[in-house]
């Protein structure tokens, strides 16, 4: 039983673990990026405002309900000067108990047209000319993001406009899977939406305020469901249109690391990802044609440090086991040419 | 408490002393028992073995969340224990204990010697035994690749299409398919056996409108089990089908439909939920009134709330799925039906608090666990209309705030009332009371584990974290209440072994309880503890609800009172 429990990992290593705690504890009291109840867009506030709204409405009756029941326990309790009497035997009483059935359910009522209310609002809004389209695809375990009116192709990483709420300018996300079920949330941005295959899933977001919104994968989807992690990058216009501008460039060659796009190019590599510009047209993986232009790799994983990606091409199991990248078994000057060759594309 | 008063004639005093069977002698009966009582259990039993178990496998998950990027297990093997400990819990505990409970009680609370159908009890339960046994099998048998892995990883319910082949090679997945679809088979068996039993072995006098509550419930249940578990069977056999014989069903690649499998699991999945609380609310049904010395509140009251949650139920499965993207017309339909089923589920907790109003209230170690069950059951009743209010619902579904949800009605509502169970009904069962001390133990360490564990876990959900991740990154907030969650679990591992031992001690050492050591109202308390094999020599007849308080307050009985 020992290797099912302790897994491939090795000992609980204590110092280790107690390290990575308190590694975490400036993280407690902060505003919370992944918080529902610290919402930057607009299905977020309506979500945040409803559940106000029924988490007042519960608490009341939480305290009514548990008030009556502690006031019960207390005052009937059998006391120890208490003789063994039965007390006064009562069957029902029809009053009472229309009143208890009567009262919740006007209490449903309300609940429901308040929650009805958002529902339509949230689903029939209207989509105004000016929203951005992306198309979501889940794969296992990241997110391809496809612009198709901009002719962008990126991974893991959506950049979107903020939106400005006289001139708005959603996002619309066109969600499918090319596997299993897959759940996209962003908390701070709007409730998950699943991402399911032989299926097309609408849902749409509009930051507010330039930033980073976190988000992960949150419907399970395999071996790393855990490590699929959303970062959505709210960016103003300006921001927005440099970085459409610089991902709408080609590849651009560079002298320095022509011996480590060769390597990239006769290897497996383009079986599965895809560089623009060369005969790397894979798409079983992320479109790597920006991938220096990432903050992260692995889908949110680690960071983008050449470190990382080496370790990474090397034995993409040793940091995300179950991922479906192979180890590429390179030696160490490929290796580290491939790499070289990586980090430049900006 | 007053002395017991067995209705008379319900021993046959007339059968010799026998001599004491053989090990090997007692084996054999057991296994071919066909009393209801035995079976009753054998159930009990196989389902604290299987507690035992899957209990295991929620601190090896505890324990590896318990910090941020923890490394104690790999992901495969952690997806292997959330889908065991789901499996596990709800059809191999859930569902078999109070098969069990519901067995030994539901004949004698009717006046019965047996249950209408011995040998198909018998048969269900012996086939549910090997559903368990095929689902623990996987551990060895599901490697049917070099690498595919032991134990299923799919999940509790399994979506579609990752249980495809192409997704889960290897026959782990198989063995979740079988042990379900055994299992599914014994519940419709016993289902079957207890609707019968209700409706023709009711002795004279014991009209359906005199029924113990408790009987009721499980009848409301039955019924559950029969329009549930089809679909789930269904649509195990579809998944066969496409993992085998090229099926389609689910197979979005080729046209299949994922959202079909969410159907056919939740039609099954949501019914499920009052399959297992309905016995609950039944077990508290019956202690609550003997502790408080009063008799149930509003009785038509309850039966009419509990078929009409059992209607409800029917019509809510799609709230798991508030997410799928159904459109806002069966969003909004789904939100009030799961709203409505609050009204008769408000009704109960309100008569079970107006049955304490005015009582003389006893807090045995039955009655806490009973209480607690009120307090927790209210709190899970209110989270679920914040899950219900399908926008918030977005924002919590497959988070952890759903897992303490659930958790609060099958810990805190479903778990609690079964534990009182055991406390109120082993003394009947074993002849024996259990210990009160060691109860108290059991109860408090119980209590402060529960809460800990499931209080604090409603927080990280709200913060964003998602249920089934094996571990969660450093800058997210989540760790510190992680910690408090995991140290819950060691006060509840705790709480089960004052209970283990509770049980056994006893067993060999407990007081003597006699045949109605609560001074209780309802026909099992009639008959020795515990019961002869035949329950009662001569059949009883009853004139109301509680014949037993009828016979000890002939100037004051129910008959006069009750509608």
């Amino acid at each position: 039983m020992t290797w099912l429990i302790l897994g491939e990992s090795g000992l609980f290593d204590l110092r280790l673990v107690a390290h990575r705690w308190l590694l975490s504890v400036p993280f407690w009291l902060s505003e919370g990026r992944t918080s529902i109840f610290s919402p930057k867009g607009t299905p977020a506030h309506f979500i945040f405002g409803l559940s106000m709204f029924v988490l007042a409405i519960t608490a009341g009756i939480f305290l009514a309900a548990g008030g009556v029941l502690t006031y019960v326990l207390i005052r009937y309790r059998h006391r120890a000067t208490d003789s063994d009497y039965e007390p006064a035997q009562i069957y029902g009483s029809t009053q009472i108990e229309l009143s208890w059935t009567v009262i919740p359910i006007l209490v449903v009522v309300v609940l429901f047209l308040t929650t009805a209310r958002v529902i339509f609002n949230t689903e029939y809004a209207r989509k105004p000319r000016e929203a951005l389209d992306v198309i979501v695809i889940g794969h296992q375990f990241w997110w391809e993001f496809r612009y198709p009116k901009l002719g962008i192709v990126t991974a893991n990483e959506l950049h979107i406009p903020v939106s400005d709420p006289h001139h708005p300018t959603p996002t619309y996300l066109e969600m499918s899977s090319s596997d299993t079920d897959h759940s996209f949330w962003v908390p701070q941005l709007a409730g998950k939406m699943d991402v399911i295959p032989n299926r097309v899933n609408v849902m749409w977001i509009d930051p507010e305020t330039p930033g980073l919104y976190l988000g992960q994968c949150a419907q399970y989807c395999g071996t790393q469901h855990a490590k699929m992690l959303l970062r959505v990058y709210g960016q103003s216009r300006g921001d927005f249109d440099t970085w459409v501008a610089q991902q709408q460039q080609a590849e651009k060659r560079d002298a320095s690391t022509e011996e480590g796009r060769s390597v990239f190019l006769r290897n497996a590599c383009i079986n599965c990802h895809a560089i623009a510009g060369t005969v790397a047209t894979g798409r079983f993986g992320p479109d790597l044609t920006h991938l220096a232009g990432r903050d992260t790799i692995a889908s949110g994983a680690v960071p983008n440090t050449p470190e990382n990606l080496r370790k990474w091409i090397d034995n993409p199991d040793q940091m995300k086991p179950g991922c479906l990248m192979p180890p590429m078994h390179l030696n160490d000057p490929d290796l580290n040419a491939v790499t070289a060759y990586l980090t430049t594309l900006h | 408490m007053a002395d017991s008063v067995p209705l008379t004639g319900a021993l046959d005093l007339t059968s010799a002393h026998e001599r004491r069977p053989l090990t090997l002698e007692i084996l054999h009966a057991w296994v071919t028992t066909v009393d209801h009582k035995k079976i009753g259990l054998m159930y009990i039993g196989y389902a604290l073995i299987f507690l035992v178990i899957a209990g295991l496998e929620a601190i090896v998950m505890r324990v590896q969340l318990a910090v941020p990027q923890n490394s104690l297990v790999s992901p495969q093997v952690f997806n292997r224990m959330f889908t065991m400990h789901g499996t596990t819990m709800v059809f191999f505990v859930g569902m078999p204990i109070l098969f069990g409970f519901g067995n030994y009680l539901i004949p004698l609370m009717l006046g019965a010697r047996d249950m209408a159908f011995p040998r198909l009890n018998a048969f269900s339960f012996w086939i549910s035994v090997f559903g368990g046994l095929l689902l623990y099998f996987s551990f060895l048998g599901g490697d049917g690749l070099y690498g595919a892995g032991n134990a299923p990883d799919v999940g509790w319910f399994a979506y579609a299409p990752l249980t495809a082949k192409v997704f889960s090679p290897g026959h782990s997945t198989d063995y979740w398919t079988l042990g379900i679809f055994l299992s599914g088979i014994g519940s419709i068996g016993t289902a079957l056996n207890i609707v019968t039993t209700i409706v023709v072995m009711r002795c004279p006098g014991m009209k359906l409108s005199r029924m113990p509550l408790l009987v009721w419930l499980y009848l409301v249940m039955c019924f559950l089990v029969f329009i549930a578990v089809g679909p789930l069977t269904a649509a195990q056999i579809m998944l066969s089908i496409d993992r085998y014989l090229g099926g389609h069903f689910f197979d979005t690649q080729a046209g299949g439909s994922a959202v079909l499998w969410m159907h056919f699991f939740w039609i099954f999945g949501h019914p499920e939920v009052y399959v297992l609380v309905l016995p609950a609310f039944g077990f508290a049904s019956e202690i609550i009134p003997v502790f408080s010395r009063k008799a149930i509140f509003g009785y038509p009251a309850m039966v009419t709330a509990s078929v009409a949650i059992g209607f409800i139920s029917l019509s809510v499965w799609a709230h798991h799925m508030f997410t799928v993207g159904m459109g806002p017309g069966a969003n909004t339909f789904f939100t009030l039906s799961t709203m409505i089923i609050a009204v008769p589920t408000g009704i109960k907790i309100f008569n079970w608090v107006a049955t304490l109003w005015g009582g003389n209230i006893r807090f045995t170690t039955a009655m806490l666990f009973c209480v607690a069950f009120l307090f927790q059951f209210l709190v899970a009743g209110l989270t679920g209309i914040m899950l219900s209010a399908s926008p918030f619902n977005w924002q919590l579904s497959g988070s952890y705030f759903v897992v303490a949800h659930f958790h609060y009605v099958l810990v805190g509502a479903i778990l609690f009332t079964i534990f009182a169970a055991f406390y109120y009904w082993f003394p009947k069962m074993s002849g024996r009371m259990m210990s009160e001390t060691l109860g108290k133990w059991h109860f408090w360490l119980f209590l402060i584990g529960f809460h800990l564990t499931f209080d604090f876990m409603h927080i990280p959900g709200m913060l964003g974290m998602p249920r089934r991740i094996y571990t969660y990154e450093l800058d997210r907030g989540w760790g510190v209440w992680n910690l408090i969650v995991s140290t819950g679990a060691v006060f509840q591992a705790l709480a089960i072994a004052c209970f283990v031992i509770n049980l056994l001690r006893s067993y060999f050492k407990g007081k003597i309880a006699g045949p109605d050591p609560w001074d209780a109202w309802t026909l099992e308390w009639s008959t020795a503890s515990p019961p002869p094999v035949y329950n009662f020599a001569t059949i009883p007849s009853v004139q109301s609800r509680r014949p037993l308080w009828d016979l000890k307050h002939p100037e004051d009985s129910d008959s006069k009172y009750e509608l």
